[in-house]
């Protein structure tokens, strides 16, 4: 214990509210505040000051800092806190934290910076510190307090399972119980690593608790933000061109305002807003416009089109952003055995989370404030750009966090947050629910950027892999070049490039973002070697990572469940990959099939074998992995976007098909190394383990390789018949 | 404009609504029964599932005109009293809502198949649910609670 701050208060209120225990920011300032007035001000101006709360009826209520979009942070992060608090867990309610990046932030995103951002599979990993540090101050308060009540030195008393305990007087209180004794210490110390709970003590981290969010979810009545329902409350919809950012003429706007129950219209640089009493109304009048649209930027882009292009920038003599150069690339090439070359293509992914984008926004009468009902994965600025928006202070803007139908990326924007205040503000002080359709998600989607590929490789004669070269040609910066690294392959001369294009069409981080992709062309390189000397994929990639144990570990356990090397069905076989992906380290192995008449390609079986660090909770990570390895088996083998002169030619889930249950593997299985390293993410290691996967099993089975993203059954039929 | 009269779990009510909305709309925005889901409106999805005399429905493509006055609607919050349902009983066993959204369907399309074939295979499983779409990818841990629901059920005398 170090570092404290001084200064005792009382931080009781009243209403039932018995206690709010904050690790840091706000709570050191009131803790050391001499002046009673201002420490009541700090308390109203943030009601919930921290992290968790204390009721009358001996309710523990844990404020979960993140959003909750399936990914389980809803029990997670609140299982760590109540693992050093030492909770009850039969006593723990959760609830969201109030949308206040400077309490409830992490600056495990940016340094120096608090930020509230549930994206890049790093909440676990950006609050694991915050949450332990916060708990056991909750329970040392609680400690402490009994210490004063029974007047015996803290160091006699210990915890167990929501009790306070004096071991020799033999008493004991409940955390509720202590309520009415409660007392903050002079110093409220920060605790280090040797300060915690031993693990082998854990009755919460490493052991499965069942999610909170699951029995309401079941029930019906967990609420997303498009269930929200206000007095007064009126519907929005949004025309938006099917060329990304056209401009609208509206032809025919008395017709659309005369129309039944339409308030009013509204124009933004890229769609016109319906505003109407009723959902209906709003949908019935969105049909009717008659909308010119400008031209933009992607006018005449066709994306099936422009890999031609994309090759010539591939071959062009310019260099574009290197993003690593270790070793001497050039040389190793030049003084190949074997040099190996390989063009990879993936086509535009949409994100088709199920609960289409929408908002819940009422500014006040007076425009100066602003109350919002959002499904976010909120961002660096936890007001999502709505102060900005309407010019007002951060303060005056409440956020209230729902439940998430779906993130995978596309909440993480704030375009259906600001379209929302762009309609509210203009029907001020009424409430605006927006709704974006299916085909409006589709259509106004921002998506995982199209890219190709160029990779190189050079082997000396035993196979032994020299030198890899990887160009990426895209749109998007990182979006396209996340997950370019091959830092766990000891391979001595590495070359990594982006060369950027840009098409106008809108772009956003789609689970694992460019790890799907790259790791896709990583690892169908690798494969693609080892066809050619005859090595084994997994032997070969053993040597290559041969220096990084860790990962290896996860290479031999896949090996190990998956019986690679068993003999299987002739016409099955199974595909190997590896990758890192948000600090999480994955082996991957399916088993496919080929129908060679019509291309179509089956999972029956996917295997992983991950190092996450020290899991929170195991089986969460295994509903993750599925998850995950769903949702890439769907990509891979059936999502493609298309752009025809500037216009997106998918709509709904008629053209824009996801994987259905007919097509799930027969099993997933999923194992977990032990780790003693701090926690890292799992909710995109599986997905960019899939294209990998596939297209090394389809290679093994077929001896042709697939390097065209998805791998539909046509582009399957051409590859088989060439 | 016309006046209804529902029967949705088992309670009356009455709306006054253009005849060819749709039962989702108005069971969500008009009437408050915010547990059915609107997923893409064209009954590709399934989230929207609600019973129509038992028999599971698309409500986003059910115009409220084309329902009779004496057929029984069931949504998510009248599938069981408590939530206690055999299948929502075994969801939560199998842990199987990632994000939750598309779950009020799948429940309600699961709780019709269990009506009709108490013991299903697995095949039958996914055919009866190949229409309802999960972007989380829970399809494995569906299959299994629906499984759990069906041995529990045939196990009562």
């Amino acid at each position: 214990m170090n570092k404290a701050v001084s200064r005792r208060e009382f931080l009781k209120t009243s209403g039932g509210v018995a206690l709010f225990i904050g690790v840091s920011g706000i709570l050191p300032q009131m803790i050391s505040c001499k002046n009673k007035k201002e420490v009541q001000g700090i308390i109203q101006k943030h009601p919930l000051t921290a992290w968790v709360q204390l009721t009358d009826d001996g309710r523990i209520i844990i404020f979960n800092p993140a959003a909750e979009m399936g990914q389980g942070s809803m029990t997670s992060l609140p299982a760590i806190f109540a693992e050093e608090m030492d909770a009850d867990w039969s006593m723990v309610s959760v609830e969201f934290s109030p949308q206040e990046s400077d309490i409830y932030g992490s600056d495990k995103w940016s340094p120096n910076q608090k930020v509230m951002l549930s994206a890049g599979s790093r909440i676990t990993y950006g609050y694991y510190s915050i949450m332990r540090q916060a708990g056991a101050q909750a329970r040392y308060i609680l400690m402490h307090s009994a210490a004063e009540h029974w007047k015996v030195p803290l160091a006699e008393l210990s915890t167990a399972n929501g009790e306070v305990i004096d071991n020799q007087a033999g008493k004991r209180i409940s955390y509720g119980d202590l309520i009415p004794y409660l007392v903050m210490p002079d110093n409220l110390p920060e605790f280090s690593e040797s300060d915690f709970k031993d693990p082998k003590n854990y009755r919460f981290i490493g052991i499965d608790q069942p999610r909170v969010d699951i029995p309401e979810k079941v029930m019906g009545t967990a609420q997303f933000a498009i269930d929200i329902q206000l007095p007064q409350m009126l519907y929005g919809v949004l025309e938006r061109g099917k060329v990304h950012g056209a401009s609208p003429t509206l032809n025919n706007e008395s017709e659309i305002l005369s129309l039944d129950g339409v308030v009013k219209l509204v124009r933004f640089d890229y769609a016109i807003g319906i505003i109407a009493e009723t959902i209906d109304q709003a949908l019935a009048a969105k049909k009717l416009l008659n909308i010119s649209w400008s031209e933009a930027l992607s006018s005449g882009f066709n994306s099936q089109e422009c890999y031609k292009k994309y090759e010539k920038i591939a071959s062009d003599k310019a260099t574009g952003k290197v993003i690593i150069d270790e070793g001497d690339i050039k040389s190793a090439i030049k003084s190949a055995d074997q040099n190996f070359t390989a063009d990879f293509k993936n086509d535009y992914v949409y994100h088709a989370q199920m609960e289409p984008l929408n908002s819940v926004v009422q500014v006040g009468a007076d425009g100066k404030s602003a109350e919002v009902w959002v499904g976010s994965q909120q961002g660096f600025d936890s007001k999502l750009g709505i102060p900005k928006y309407l010019g007002i202070p951060a303060e005056n803007v409440k956020i209230n966090l729902q439940y998430l139908g779906g993130g995978f990326g596309r909440r993480s924007m704030t375009d259906f947050v600001l379209e929302g205040t762009g309609l509210a503000r203009e029907v001020a002080p009424r409430p605006v629910k927006l709704i974006w359709t299916r085909e409006d998600d589709v259509s106004y989607g921002a998506y995982r950027p199209l890219t190709l590929q160029r990779l190189r490789a050079a082997a000396d004669a035993q196979g032994n892999i020299t030198g890899f070269s990887h160009c990426v040609v895209g749109d998007g910066g990182n979006l396209v070049a996340s997950g370019i690294r091959i830092d766990y392959y000891d391979i001595p001369n590495i070359y990594a490039e982006w060369r950027e294009v840009s098409e106008g069409i809108r772009l956003k981080h789609w689970r694992s973002v460019g790890h799907g992709p790259n790791k896709f062309a990583i690892e169908c390189m690798i494969d693609e070697i080892a066809a050619y000397f005859k090595k084994d994929p997994a032997d070969l990639r053993r040597k290559l990572l041969a220096k990084s144990p860790r990962a290896l570990a996860t290479l031999e356990k896949a090996i190990a469940i998956s019986d690679w090397g068993s003999a299987i069905d002739a016409n099955r076989a199974k595909g190997i990959a590896f990758l890192e992906r948000s600090g999480t380290l994955s082996t991957g192995v399916c088993e496919i099939s080929v129908d060679r008449t019509t291309g179509k390609i089956t999972v029956h079986h996917f295997w992983s074998a991950n190092d996450a660090g020290i899991v929170i909770q195991p089986d969460n990570v295994k509903a993750q992995m599925e998850g995950g390895i769903i949702m890439g088996i769907s990509s891979v083998l059936k999502e493609q976007l298309t752009i025809v002169n500037g216009k997106v030619q998918q709509s709904n889930f008629s053209d824009y098909q996801i994987l259905r249950i007919e097509d799930i593997p027969d099993s997933i299985e999923t194992a977990i190394i032990e780790s003693k390293e701090p926690p890292r993410g799992v909710g995109e290691s599986g997905t960019p383990l899939v294209a990998c996967a596939i297209a090394n099993a389809f290679l093994k089975l077929t001896g042709k390789p697939l390097r065209h993203l998805p791998f539909t059954p046509e582009r399957v039929l051409n590859v088989l018949n060439t | 404009m016309a006046d209804y009269s529902l029967n949705i779990n088992n309670q009356t009510y009455n709306v006054e609504i253009k005849e060819e909305t749709t039962l989702l709309w108005v069971l969500r925005e008009h009437l408050g029964l915010t547990g059915t889901k609107y997923g893409c409106g064209i009954a590709l999805c399934g989230s929207c599932t609600v019973h129509v005399d038992g028999k599971p429905m698309r409500s986003c493509t059910l115009p409220i005109s084309s329902l009779k006055k004496d057929q029984k609607i069931t949504t998510i919050e009248g599938l069981s009293p408590n939530g206690d349902h055999e299948i929502q009983k075994a969801w939560i066993e199998a842990q199987a809502p990632q994000c939750g959204y598309c779950q009020s369907g799948q429940i309600m399309q699961a709780a019709a198949l269990l009506a009709e074939n108490p013991s299903p295979t697995r095949e039958e499983i996914k055919i009866y649910m190949n229409g309802n779409l999960c972007r989380c990818g829970t399809y494995l841990r569906i299959v299994k609670a629906i499984e759990i629901a069906a041995e529990k059920t045939s196990q009562k005398p």
